[in-house]
This record gives structure tokens, sequence and C-alpha cells, in this order.
């Protein structure tokens, strides 16, 4: 089998139905030595790797989208049929197709290995998650499998240790020559007939290889029962969504606290070594607080990841999807995008991304109009140092934390208003269409594991500190610059910045934002602010240490509260639920939609809402709360 | 698919109709005649992909809150959600 290495070393291609266990199969073969892309023209991740066998073999790993089938009914589905036909210009065609199927539940993944097998490639079945199969009591005969698929099966579980010893022998056989051959391609794209005869093959072949045990497991029905009931599951998942922003304030304070006492101590450290002037400025206020501000929000965001990677590991993320999709149907969403929209509270850009999975364009298009809605993480920064400066901590009836309270209500503010929009688009793009299919598999509970869990964690970290490292570092020094120059004329009686490029741009959109209660320091902080949301946060701290307040987030929260009125705090709040202050959102937005037009309506109408919703909290908390205008 | 006239036609109904706990198997798919977005051949495909085939073993285990709906259906093993107004194309009998 010489003819298998046409590169310097074979290349895999993971495939398989959504939930068998690939992605994690992918990490467990590749570890950090993995690249995410896009593949040019569409946005469908292109994930590869390079796999190391313990005999020392090298492949390049491709982990395709999941799929049902090669009928292809969504861009990533696409995607997978053309790197397995190699007709995908940038993808040369696979070495070995790695089918994957999760050993518990095999019906439509052996229907799916069968389908791939017309194509003619060389195929190598992995039975994942064999640990879980065996716990339960199922019976695979690998030897009656492989003899019937007429390819090599081998046994895997990616999250055990010692799990993939199996797969990695296999791997060397392969890399040694003793790779199954190809042969021609026969497929054509099934139609009903094809893919009933197929299913019946299917479970035929099935019904004569594996055992089921005659108590099939019930654990998933039984915790099903309650999570999936009418009431109860509503409750829960409402209980848990609020848990988790509890959380993300209490189990990340302490983090966060340490975070800025260091930068704080660097900060300092550096004051010190330099002795005041301009360059001590540059560093100090310019870049140590404007990424200071911001890194110190990474214990909230990795809590907030955490829970999120937790439920879906667990399975829990379906369930939520089936538990929402009639209050999302009737507001014009699918219950897939339940999916993309969750992901957006940690940010709109995966989220907007993962509308991929939604086969329907105009549900897609939907989600991804409504999707920046959700309160992404880059919103926290905001909302923590507003609630910090403003809203009292204290106890609300005894149980509740009126900062977690006032939290929840800015991202219920968020998931209402997105609700509200979908339901206005529904009626304004697509009045006559009706309304698209839900149909999704509910997988079996599974207990995350806590590698993979922490790998994936540490993944968002690094995405984060880079994104802190480089254009959250960028618009710090952009918003120093602004408001460190020009200097402030000799025997200046205001600040400094008061003379600064910064205050001028700042006065010149003053008048615009003055109706919903900004200052020009806000005014100023919007402006890097449509770089990412949280960047307003550096701008203000920027704008505030340079007036003397000092740079530590607990600094600024002072300072605004001795500058800032309570409506335009709320104003300020409220401007953040809506406005489209992120420039990376509204770009994805083009590339995924493939047009300009609806970034621009993004824009548009997240700017009008913002704008009303400032206004008319202002002009309320003006009548309301006198006192403390 | 033409309607079949067997005996147990008669006791054949959409399983889209069917409460919470039923238990039966499909007798057949008929995705003619729903107003659905997709066309009948393409919900009888995705159906068939997530397992509906005849003769199968199906349960409605779960349902939603709101008009019950969707419903939660094992089948043969797995269990998939669905619309009721999907579920109408499962014709289903004990």
């Amino acid at each position: 089998m010489n003819t298998m290495f046409r590169q310097p070393f074979g290349r895999l291609a993971l495939v398989g139905v959504p939930n068998c266990g690939k992605t994690a199969l992918f990490n467990a073969l590749t570890g950090s030595r993995q690249r995410v892309g896009n593949y040019a023209g569409v946005t469908v991740e292109h994930k590869t790797g390079t796999a190391v066998t313990p005999g020392g073999h090298r492949f390049t790993v491709i982990d395709l989208p999941g799929t049902y089938s090669l009928r292809a009914r969504s861009p990533d589905e696409e995607i997978t049929r053309d790197v397995i036909l190699g007709q995908q210009a940038e993808e040369a065609r696979p070495d070995l197709l790695l089918a994957v199927a999760d050993a518990t539940n095999l019906r439509s993944a052996i229907r799916l290995v069968m389908e791939i097998k017309r194509t003619g490639q060389p195929m190598m079945l992995v039975l994942n998650m064999i640990d879980i199969a065996r716990y339960r009591g199922i019976e695979i005969d690998f030897g009656r499998l492989a003899a019937d698929l007429g390819m090599p099966v081998v046994s895997a579980s990616a999250v055990r240790r010692g799990g993939m010893d199996r797969l990695w022998a296999a791997l060397d056989q392969v890399a040694e020559g003793q790779a199954p051959a190809a042969t021609e391609n026969r497929w054509t794209v099934p139609g009903v007939a094809d893919l009933r005869a197929a299913q019946r093959e299917a479970d035929a072949l099935i019904a004569r290889s594996v055992r089921h045990p005659p108590k099939p497991d019930t654990l998933t029905t039984r915790i099903d029962s309650v999570l999936l009931h009418p009431v109860a599951g509503l409750l829960i998942l409402l209980a848990l969504l609020f848990l988790m922003f509890q959380a993300v304030f209490s189990w990340a304070q302490p983090f966060m606290d340490l975070i800025e006492t260091g930068f704080g101590l660097l900060g300092a450290g550096i004051s010190d070594l330099l002795g005041p002037g301009l360059l001590q400025s540059f560093i100090v206020d310019g870049a140590i607080a404007g990424v200071g501000s911001v890194v110190v929000f990474l214990p909230q965001i990795l809590v907030l990841f955490l829970f999120i990677l937790l439920l879906e590991d667990l399975g829990y993320m379906a369930r939520a999807a089936f538990l929402m999709d009639r209050i999302m149907g009737e507001a014009g969403l699918h219950g897939r995008a339940f999916i993309p929209l969750l992901s957006s509270f940690a940010c709109a850009i995966p989220g907007i991304m993962a509308t991929r999975v939604i086969d329907n364009r105009r549900d897609r298009l939907t989600t991804i109009l409504v999707a920046p809605l959700m309160t992404c993480s880059a919103r926290i920064p905001v909302y923590t140092l507003i609630i910090a400066a403003f809203i009292p901590e204290r106890q609300v009836l005894g149980l509740f934390n009126l900062q977690g309270l006032v939290m929840f209500w800015l991202y219920a503010a968020g998931i209402v208003s997105a609700l509200g929009a979908s339901f206005v688009a529904k009626y304004v793009f697509w009045p006559n269409e009706p309304t698209p299919p839900f149909m999704l598999e509910l997988p079996d509970y599974k207990l995350p594991r806590a590698r993979s869990v922490l790998f994936d964690l540490m993944m968002r970290a690094k995405m984060f500190l880079r994104r802190a490292g480089t254009t959250i570092f960028t618009m710090s020094v952009l918003i120093w610059v602004l408001a460190s120059f020009p200097a402030a004329p000799e025997g200046a009686s205001e600040p400094a910045i008061y003379y600064s490029f910064a205050a001028t741009i700042g006065r010149f959109i003053e008048p615009v934002l003055a109706p919903i209660g900004f200052n020009w320091q806000i005014s100023v902080a919007l402006v890097p602010g449509m770089a990412a949301r949280e960047v307003a946060v550096a701008a203000l701290g920027t704008v505030y240490a340079i007036e003397g307040a000092g740079e530590s987030t607990q600094q600024v929260a002072q300072a605004l509260a001795a500058n800032w009125s309570l409506p335009t705090a709320l104003s300020f709040l409220v401007w953040y639920i809506f406005a489209p202050q992120c420039m990376s959102t509204l770009a994805v937005i083009r590339r995924e939609t493939g047009a300009a037009k609806w970034a621009w309506i993004t824009f548009g109408y997240m700017l009008a809402l913002a704008y009303v919703a400032s206004f008319i909290t202002y002009h309320l908390a003006l009548v309301f709360l006198p006192s403390f205008g | 698919m033409s309607a079949q006239t067997t005996e147990t036609e008669t006791d054949a109904f959409p399983l889209g109709m069917a409460a919470r706990g039923f238990r039966g198997i499909v007798h057949r798919i008929d995705a003619e005649g729903h107003a659905l977005s997709l066309q009948p051949e393409e919900i009888e495909r995705r159906l068939i992909e997530l397992g509906f085939l005849e003769g199968v073993e199906i349960a409605i285990l779960h349902e939603g809150f709101f008009g019950r709906d969707p419903i939660a259906v094992r089948v043969n093993g797995a269990t998939v959600a669905l619309r009721r107004r999907e579920a109408m194309a499962i014709i289903a009998r004990r």
C-alpha cells in the first residue's frame, strides 16, 4: 500500500452523526496540536490537527461536521460530502475515513457508514464510548461487524485513560501499510426508497452483531421524566440559568480580586520604577489599566463557559432546545436556535457561527439577527462596573443578592428583546412562509469528563487572553493617545484630558447623546467601545484614571459613582443591552449571511432600540428617582 | 406513499395525535397533505434518517408544556424530539 502516502504523511478525516463524540476523539487524537479556520467562501469551521501515533507516525486529522447523510442539507453537510468525495478544492481527498459511531446508539451511525462506504473511500469504523456501552451491558461482536461492513472496526473511548490504545495500534498498522484499499465510487444521492432499504439493512446488520441487555438502560428516561417534565422541566431550566448567573458573580469574585490586586501591584511597581512622566502614564494608565480592567473578567467568563460546556457534555443542551421550542416557536425561532443563542451569552460570534446547524435559511437569518441581543460576556465588564458603582450590595427577601438580581434582569431583558425582535422579523421579512420543522435527537445523558471540559476551558481562556493582548491592548493604547494629546496648556485649570482629542470627539457627539443622559466621558468611551464592548470599561478607566482617580476597577467605579447621576447610570446600562457596540459581530454577520445588508439591518435596529430604550429609561428615572438625580 | 388498505389500517392514526405514554409501532409514513415547509418527500427522508421506519417500536416519553408540544419519542433505543405537526406524518398503530 505505497499509494497511501501521496503526502508527507497520511490524511485522516473524522466523520459521524451528531453527538457521536467525534470532537472528543479529535481532541484525544491531536491534543493541542490543532488549528481552527474556515473553509473559503462558506463559514464552515475547518478543524485540522496533527496526530502522532505511539509508533511515531504522523497523520493530519480533519474533523468534518456531523451529518446523518451525504445528502447535504446545510452548508456544513455539504463540506462533509465534498471532502469525502474529494470535491473540496482546499482539502486533498483524505487517505482514510475514520467513521465515528457512538457504541450505545448504532442505528443511524451504521446506516451512514454503509452510505459512505458506497463512495469507495478506504474506511475504518471507530466505536466510540465503548466504556459506556460495556457498562450498560451492550455486547458487540467486532469480528462479525467488521466482516459484514467490510472494513476494520476498532473500539475507543476518547475520554478514558488508555481508551485510545486500540485505535492508536490500528493507525500504526495503517501507517505501516496495512490500510484498507479504495474502490470505485458508487455513491448516488439516496432517495426515500434507498434510505428505507439502507436502514433495514443496517438494522439487520446490527441485529447480527450487537446484543442489547434484556433490560434496557432507563436512567436517561428516568432523569428526563423530571428534566423534561412540562412544568418542573421549565422551572429547572430557569433555576439553572439563574444559578449560572449567580455563580458568575459569587464564584469568580475571589479570583477577580486576586487579578485586580496583581495588576494594581504591577502598576504601582512600574510607577515607582519609572517615576512620573509620559512613559509612566502610557504604561500604567494606558496599557496596564486598559488590559487589566478587561483581564479581570476572565474568571467570570470561565465560570460561564464552564456551565455551558458542562451542560453540553451532559447532553442537556438538546433538552433545553426541546423545552424552549414552543416558546421560541411563538417568537418565530427554531428550537435549535436555542444553542446558538445560549452560546451568544458567551459571545455572539461563536453563537452566530453556530447557527449553521439550522438548515432553513429563514430560521438561520432570524437567529443571526437577534443573537447580538443576548447578553454576551463582553457586556459583563460593563454591567459589573455600573452595578458595583450604583447598585447597593444587599439581600432582597433574605435570599437574593440585589446586584445579582439586577444582573439577572439585564439578562432577562436581552432574552425578551431577542424574542420580540425575532417575532417582528418574522412578520417583516417572511410573513407568508410556514414554520420549518424541528427534529432533534436527544442524546443519552453522559457524565462530563473533567479532562475534556478543562481542555475546552483552556482553549477559551487562551482565546480571551489573546484578544485582550491584541484588540483590547491596541484600543487601550489608542484611547490613551486620544486622551493624552494634546497636552493641557500651561496653567490649565481643568484636568489634562479636558483638552485632549478624546474630549473633542466626545463633545462632538455629546449633543446627540445628551437626551439619553450621556456626558462627554461616556461619548468618548463609546467610540473605541465599537471595537468590543468591554473596551468601554477600559476607556472609562483610562479617561477617569487620567483625570486622577486611579486605575483599578474599584477606583473607576468610585469615580463613576461620584460623577454620574443614577439616571445616567441606568440609561448607560440599558444602552448596553441593545447597542451594536461590536464591530466583530457585524463583520461576522456580513460574512455569515453573505450580504452587507443584514449587518446594516442589525446595526440599525439595535442602535434604534438602544437610543429609544435609554431615552425612556433616563427620563423615567429623572421623574421617579429625582432624589438621585 | 399511497394509502395501504390493510386490516390494521383502521386502527392506525397519526402519532401527532397520540398522548404521552403511547406505545406502539410505526405503521407507515405519510407526509402528504400536511402544511409543512418542506417537500413531503424531504420530511419522509428526515423521519427515516431519525429511525422512523415501518414496524419500528415507538413510545411517546415526554411532551412540552404549551400545547403539549413538542414530543419526545423513543425510537428503537434512541430519543427524538419533534413537533406534533411533523409527527402527523408518522402513522402509528398499537
